[in-house]
């Protein structure tokens, strides 16, 4: 088992390599920072254009490859380089990581935690009246993208606080400034409830729809009639029997969903005022700044390849036969 | 035989039955609804700038005059036929790959295999965000490929499991044995065997493709100005401070968004417990 799960690694550290590259090369061979010089009064000369993109390595006057090869001298080191203003991508990129894994791993924690349990519930009270709730509104929710969710969620927090007559629900970046300790702590918080339930709510939806037919699959077998027959409690046997058993296809579904969860993760960013990673990439893409693109690449597909990762560390765990062969 | 059996059950399915009169009135709306309504998507009346909705104008007006019911059935139309195409070229793209992976084997399903495994690290969303600059200037259709380009791996995994084991059947031995070239097998004899995954497939397709459409195009990522697609619409329509003061920017497109993938979702739904009655997912 150790010995397949070291081999799975080493092919993600070789596959976020090329995935890497790949971002790179799209990226410095569609984007052109030149642009941002454009337009300006006084018109900058070509040569200072030149020599500043030259010295960021942005200039897309130089060959692609050549390029390329400064810019992976540079990331085996550790160093993203430098974004088209100067600026560290390094520094600007450990500022950001903060932001998003905060709101990616509160996501996946809650997303996938409630959708198992939702889907399991429902699937136990197959045909009555909440699992048919249930069914219909993950249904309708799975057919309303993050930007409607995101928007929708700001519209019904601004009623909320026109109601209340006071700002009970804030939604704008990611705390006040200008508080400490607890107050700050808990500022944090109000501001985090908007992004999470807007990230959130797809994901639960999701996974509630594949537990239910999983649990539906399971609840049938001869194992859980067994398990209640030798005097398990009926909570205990559907805990304990049915629900692990019928975890493991939505663990094997996690590296799925993680994708959509990061793509979900920009327009929450974006739409709430969060100033991390995917913003940044809708950002950088408008500013034309490679390198910072391509740090954000590699962000996004170390994130995917972790989250198969854990999702095969919880097959393996969740189920005897994988460990076995 | 089949077909019939299919279809009784496709009539009798309530959710089918919502979701293709869904369908049908959003089509007739986005194509009839032009020639009813009063103004063009490309007029401006510079007597009515963010007028809320009223007799005049039925769904408001924007920014700069402009009618938000043209708009909004204008961007529909792009919605629609992006979706529709998306989900055709994807779809068949994954059938092809995955039955090709499947049924000859070897190097060339390794290949392929390592090929989806490296377009799935990176989401496409990413891709084609990264190209869109190329986009600016370019015809719609070019965003069209990309969205089909990037959005056909997972099928075509699926594709691919399913092609092994048909891979073994009696009749397509049989006609390997008769000198019959692979492609052609793959072609009469495996792809139309998997007729009903694909349909399903292309279905679901749609909706996913609109949404992925929508999405890139909120970013200005997608569809570039003049166009306008729902995805745009609901962009100029959202953002705190315009979405709170003028709601109908952002309320109508996005309605008809969600009742488009909503219907789409039923059809798929429906015509999957039709076709396949066995599946649970």
């Amino acid at each position: 088992m150790g010995k397949y799960l070291l081999r799975r690694l080493a092919i993600n550290v070789l596959l976020v390599a090329i995935a890497a590259s790949l971002a790179y090369l799209l990226a410095a061979s569609s984007l052109n920072p030149q642009v941002n010089f454009k337009g300006r009064n006084p018109p900058v000369p070509e040569a200072t254009i030149d020599k500043t993109l030259d010295q960021y390595n942005l200039n897309p006057k130089k060959p692609l490859l050549e390029r390329y090869g400064t810019w992976v001298s540079g990331v085996v080191k550790g160093d993203f380089g430098q974004t088209w203003e100067g600026d560290s991508v390094n520094e600007e990129m450990g500022r950001r990581v903060g932001v998003s894994l905060r709101l990616l791993l509160i996501g996946t924690i809650l997303g996938s935690g409630l959708g198992v349990l939702i889907g399991a519930f429902a699937a136990v009270r197959q045909y009555k009246l909440s699992d048919r709730v249930i069914g219909v509104s993950s249904f309708v929710i799975m057919a309303v993208p993050v930007f409607v969710m995101a928007t929708m969620l700001i519209l019904a927090a601004t009623g909320l606080n026109n109601a209340a007559g006071s700002k009970l629900i804030e939604f704008v970046g990611e705390y006040s400034p200008g508080l400490t300790g607890w107050d700050q702590f808990a500022n944090r918080l109000v501001h985090l409830i908007l992004p999470t339930i807007s990230l959130c709510l797809g994901q639960i939806a999701f996974y509630s729809r594949i537990q239910r037919n999983m649990m539906l699959d399971v609840l049938g077998q001869d194992f859980v009639r067994t398990a209640m027959a030798k005097g398990l409690r009926r909570r205990t046997a559907l805990f304990r029997h049915a629900l692990r058993t019928a975890l493991i296809p939505a663990a094997t579904y996690f590296a799925f969903a993680f994708g959509t969860l990061l793509t979900g993760a920009t327009f929450t960013e974006k739409i709430f005022g969060w100033h991390g990673m995917g913003a940044w990439l809708v950002d950088s893409i408008n500013q034309h700044d490679v390198n910072a693109v391509a740090a954000v690449s590699t962000f996004a597909a170390a994130c995917v390849l972790v989250a198969g990762f854990l999702s095969d560390l919880a097959v393996a765990a969740l189920d005897p036969r994988v460990r076995v062969s | 035989m089949r077909s019939k059996v299919v279809l009784r059950r496709l009539v009798k399915n309530k959710q089918t039955r919502y979701g293709l009169i869904g369908v049908l009135l959003l089509l007739i709306l986005a194509y009839v609804g032009p020639f009813v309504a009063p103004y063009d998507w490309s007029d401006k009346d510079f007597m009515a700038f963010m007028q809320p909705p009223g007799p005049d104008h039925w769904w408001g007006t924007t920014q700069t005059g402009g009618d938000v019911f043209a708009n909004t059935l204008r961007g529909l139309q792009k919605s629609l036929v992006i979706g529709f195409l998306v989900a055709l070229i994807s779809t068949g793209l994954a059938a092809l790959v995955g039955a090709a992976a499947g049924y000859f084997g070897g190097w060339v399903d390794r290949i392929l295999m390592w090929g989806v495994d490296l377009l799935l690290v990176l989401p496409s969303f990413l891709i084609i965000a990264i190209l869109s600059p190329r986009l600016k200037g370019g015809t719609w259709l070019l965003f069209v490929l990309l969205l089909a380009l990037f959005g056909w791996m997972i099928t075509s995994r699926v594709v691919r499991s399913m092609t092994l084991s048909l891979r073994e059947r009696e009749y397509v031995l049989a006609a390997r044995y008769m000198g019959i070239p692979g492609w052609r097998i793959i072609l009469r004899h495996v792809l139309p065997n998997l007729s009903s995954l694909l349909i399903i497939d292309a279905t679901l397709n749609v909706s996913g493709a609109i949404i992925g459409e929508t999405s890139l195009s909120f970013f200005g990522f997608g569809v570039q100005a003049p166009d306008v697609s729902l995805g745009t619409l609901i962009a100029d329509g959202s953002g705190p401070s315009t979405v709170i003061s003028y709601p109908w920017l952002f309320l109508f497109p996005a309605g008809l968004l969600v009742a488009l993938v909503l219907s789409v979702n039923l059809i798929g739904d429906g015509l999957r417990d039709a076709l396949d009655p066995g599946s649970t997912s």
